[in-house]
């Protein structure tokens, strides 16, 4: 569902396969220079999608069969929306914490890095009963780092 | 993702080049930690990875707390500037040794 005020720029269908990632990435990043974001607006986004698929890939699915995710962008006036959707797993979201960067540890920094990235994430349950929606917004023009 | 390990005065340089991700992740994990394991300080250069996301960050920060615990070194050369955000972003800059180039790293790494 969109606000009246966002169009929805294209949607993917791919299997939870990490050797999917470079595709995805690489029409992310073309999407984000169409919408008018600068290069580091634009890693910024690549880079939270690679995390927030990642993360399908290993919890979402993990121990099963791999799945599909879908992946939304819908542009706004001045922002882009991304929307992963996962059919596994329900995850509880009260239990996704980014890890404390004090703490030197192999893994754990996807969480971290979405929230950064992005002006907003919102993770719940999809709407239809099976699996999760994550929705990612990004403003243009707020690279933080 | 090319992966060329040289010898160089006795250290070993990993060269890594293209994008650092999920997919690739694990094979770059298994080289640096059988690198880290030869007992020989290690070098990592980043200076052609144009890509890399935590479970790449992941592999170099096991691989720098087993030369710790080996009590060898393992530094990195010439970080990419957009690898170098994403290890500012993890906080990481000031954890791992990162030199401009080799020979930079070999005038401190003995």
């Amino acid at each position: 569902m969109s606000a009246a005020n966002e169009e929805c720029l294209l949607e993917l269908r791919f299997p939870a396969q990490a050797n999917r990632m470079v595709l995805v990435r690489d029409t992310v990043r073309s999407a984000a220079r169409f919408c008018g974001f600068d290069e580091p607006d634009t890693r910024d986004i690549v880079l939270a999608v690679g995390e927030a698929c990642q993360n399908v890939i290993l919890h979402a699915y993990a121990g099963r069969e791999a799945g599909t995710i879908v992946l939304g962008l819908l542009r706004g006036e001045d922002r882009l929306i991304l929307r992963v959707t996962d059919f596994g797993e329900a995850i509880d979201p009260a239990k996704i914490e980014p890890r404390n960067l004090d703490e030197l540890k192999p893994g754990g920094l996807g969480i971290y890095f979405m929230r950064e990235l992005m002006d907003s994430t919102d993770f719940g349950p999809s709407p239809d009963g099976v699996g999760n929606v994550l929705q990612m917004t990004k403003r243009k023009g707020s690279a933080r780092w | 993702m090319v992966e060329a390990v040289r010898e160089e005065q006795g250290r070993l340089v990993i060269g890594l080049d293209g994008e650092i991700d999920l997919d690739r992740a694990p094979k770059l994990r298994n080289l640096l930690l059988d690198c880290v394991g030869r007992g020989r300080d290690v070098l990592v250069d980043l200076s052609q990875v144009t890509y890399i996301d935590s479970s790449g960050i992941a592999s170099l920060v096991e691989s720098l707390q087993k030369a710790a615990g080996n009590g060898t070194r393992f530094g990195l050369i010439a970080v990419s500037p957009e690898v170098m955000r994403v290890f500012e972003l993890a906080r990481l800059d000031k954890v791992f040794a990162i030199y401009p180039d080799f020979d930079a790293a070999k005038a401190v790494v003995s």
